[in-house]
């Protein structure tokens, strides 16, 4: 399947977060600017502390910015209400966490069908979708178990058909593989791959370069809540396409 | 909607005890309340039942009143007569007024002396208005005709107990009344009251012979001619009994009462028991409402998380109430559940017991309608409870929420 980048999915304009501690005021983010498009499969790299939750948690809609605009599909996000913020998160985003965030109390289908449920879905069609989203991430056999019955790698693939459920434009993956070991991870990425090929847009925010420059389309790198560099693949190799400074990086890895 | 409630279903599920110990007040309040309800519908119709009150058609006449102590008719100086009956059967609201009389008398069999209430039985086709009125007939032998003048019927409890006369007296048994020989001609069945069933039947002239009673009766039963006319009935004889024994309204020495007024009576004492335990019910509701509070606020607390996943997969605020209003709201019905069961049971339980310890025979009831506002009631309860969780529950922060 040839991908396609088209179409402007999410901008963030000029967009700062500040979290007051105390009397002093904590940075978050710090006029960010970057554009992810259609079927782009982007990456957030930074250290701890250098914003990148933060960035999620806005283009994820959990969140306001401090100053700036959030366009998701032509619509500026900060203004809208919680009601309505919810609304979009549910339809438009899905969430992959690093520590999985299943609901313990559910079965693995369950947990998938949730999300719809939210949108006010058909329970019968909820369980069947359910049932199709989990055989997709290979666990049609474990429908009915509990989340405490699944490896870390099965878990997260039940995450991974949770995000898909409503069918959203952005999958938002936050250390994805952080508590997994090198063989699930791996397979967990394979499946988040498999995803952006079928036309999805991934967003991942991680702190491994490795990783980010393994499967990314483009990388932002963050540090100290201000947006470094922007390194972009071309062939094999990563190019730093950073409006002010351009100058080449080393690809990585590559496929 | 149902999909709240099967989330909420599932969520109480996974509840550990904590929880539904918070629940100990609703269930004991709704225990409380059902239970004594039950009982004292059981209670009531066990009272009314013990006294008799079981014909709603029969107005009877006293001289002294309800009030005054002992058996109808004694301690009182101005008795009523069998003109006094007459009288009033002549009024146009009144089918008949029989005379009765109900002396205390003593009674011998097996060489053992008791003591027992001899009760007139009139002649003619009055018999069969009186047993019909009465709800008597005999299980044992017969009942007595016109000329029985040696003859009586006892009530069941001289036949089912040997306590009373060492043995159980059987119809064909010889008993000397007032040192009086007479042959037991039946038995009655039983009527589930102490009344009825320690009674001695005998024929009018027999008691008046007997226990010299002249043209004096005890009380007079009067036999309206429509259910609807028992009112008018009532106030007839009071205006005309007022008359014929001279006194002033406001200060009659009779008593002209109906089945509902003594059954009023019997209400109002059992009424003002179940008003009091049904103080104590609320409060323990109360208690139990409080702890729903408490369990609600705890559980919003500990499922930060959840809340924040939830929110992160596109649950709106007024979803995440929904679903903790509706658990709540659960958390007080299954403690309603489990009164309404043992308050049930302890009602059935304790009607059997009322049953066996005084000889009543009132049938268990279940009161559909309580039950199920009693449930209703608390599930409404506990969602009012889980009000306040429930808001803080959808106002929080999703990125908070999310860390935990």
């Amino acid at each position: 399947m040839v991908k396609e980048v088209s179409k402007e999915l999410i901008r963030l304009r000029n967009v700062s977060k500040f979290y007051h501690m105390g009397n002093s005021v904590v940075k978050a983010l710090n006029g960010v600017n970057f554009k992810v498009y259609n079927g782009e499969f982007v990456a957030i790299m930074g250290p701890s502390g250098s914003g990148k939750s933060t960035a999620m948690n806005l283009v994820g809609s959990l969140d306001v910015p401090t100053k700036g605009s959030i366009y998701l599909d032509e619509v500026d996000i900060s203004t809208l209400s919680e009601s309505e913020l919810a609304q979009i998160r549910g339809k438009k985003i899905g969430f992959i966490f690093q520590s999985f965030n299943l609901i313990a109390n559910l079965t693995t289908a369950e947990n998938v069908m949730l999300p719809m449920m939210f949108q006010g879905e058909d329970i019968n069609e909820r369980r069947a979708t359910a049932k199709k989203l989990l055989s997709l991430v290979d666990l049609g056999d474990r429908l009915d178990h509990y989340p405490g019955e699944l490896s870390g790698g099965q878990r997260q693939r039940v995450a991974i058909a949770r995000s898909l459920a409503n069918d959203p434009e952005v999958i938002l993956a936050d250390e994805p593989t952080g508590n997994l070991d090198t063989k699930s991870g791996g397979n967990v990425m394979e499946f988040l791959e498999k995803m952006n090929k079928q036309g999805k847009t991934i967003i991942m925010v991680t702190h491994d370069p490795d990783l980010a420059e393994k499967y990314a389309d483009v990388v932002y790198w963050l540090r100290d809540g201000i947006l470094e560099k922007v390194t972009k693949r071309v062939g094999k190799r990563f190019v730093d396409v950073t409006k002010k400074t351009k100058r080449k990086v080393k690809g990585k890895g590559g496929k | 909607m149902k999909d709240f409630f099967n989330l909420a279903f599932n969520n109480l599920r996974h509840r550990g005890i904590r929880s539904w110990l918070t629940l100990l007040g609703i269930f004991i309040g709704v225990m409380a309340v059902v239970s004594l309800i039950s009982l004292g519908t059981g209670l009531q119709t066990a009272v009314g039942a013990q006294f008799g009150i079981s014909n709603t058609e029969l107005i009877t006449v006293q001289a002294g009143g309800l009030s005054s102590a002992g058996p109808p008719g004694t301690g009182v100086t101005n008795k009523l007569t069998w003109d006094d009956a007459e009288a009033i059967e002549r009024l146009s609201t009144v089918k008949a007024a029989i005379p009765r009389m109900m002396p205390m008398g003593k009674l011998e069999y097996n060489d053992i002396l008791g003591f027992g209430m001899a009760v007139s039985i009139p002649d003619g086709e009055r018999r069969k208005l009186t047993h019909e009125i009465m709800d008597i007939e005999a299980t044992e032998g017969r009942m007595l005709k016109d000329g029985d003048t040696n003859k009586i019927v006892l009530g069941w409890n001289f036949y089912a107990s040997d306590d009373l006369f060492g043995e159980a007296i059987v119809p064909g048994k010889t008993v000397l009344i007032q040192d009086e020989k007479f042959i037991v001609a039946g038995i009655l069945k039983k009527k589930g009251s102490f009344i009825f069933d320690n009674m001695v039947l005998m024929n009018e002239d027999v008691v008046a012979d007997l226990f010299d009673y002249g043209e004096d009766a005890d009380l007079i039963g009067v036999i309206v001619k429509d259910k609807d006319l028992m009112e008018r009935a009532k106030e007839d004889i009071e205006k005309l009994m007022r008359k014929r024994r001279d006194v002033d309204k406001g200060k009659e020495d009779f008593e002209v009462s109906t089945p509902d007024a003594m059954l009023d009576t019997v209400n109002s004492v059992l009424g003002g028991v179940q008003a009091f335990i049904v103080i104590i019910a609320s409060i323990s509701i109360l208690v139990g409402a409080v702890g729903i509070v408490n369990t609600m606020t705890t559980s919003v607390l500990e499922r930060r998380r959840e809340i924040g996943i939830m929110k992160a997969i596109g649950a709106r605020n007024s979803q995440i109430f929904m679903q903790f209003l509706i658990e709540s709201g659960l958390l007080g019905f299954v403690g309603g559940l489990i009164g309404c069961v043992l308050g049930v049971l302890i009602g059935i339980i304790g009607v059997l017991g009322i049953n066996s310890w005084i000889g009543a025979d009132v049938a268990p009831s279940v009161d559909f309608v309580l039950v199920g506002g009693a449930l209703v009631g608390s599930f409404l309860i506990g969602a009012v409870a889980g009000i306040v969780p429930a808001m803080n529950a959808a106002k929080q922060n999703p990125v908070e929420a999310l860390r935990g």
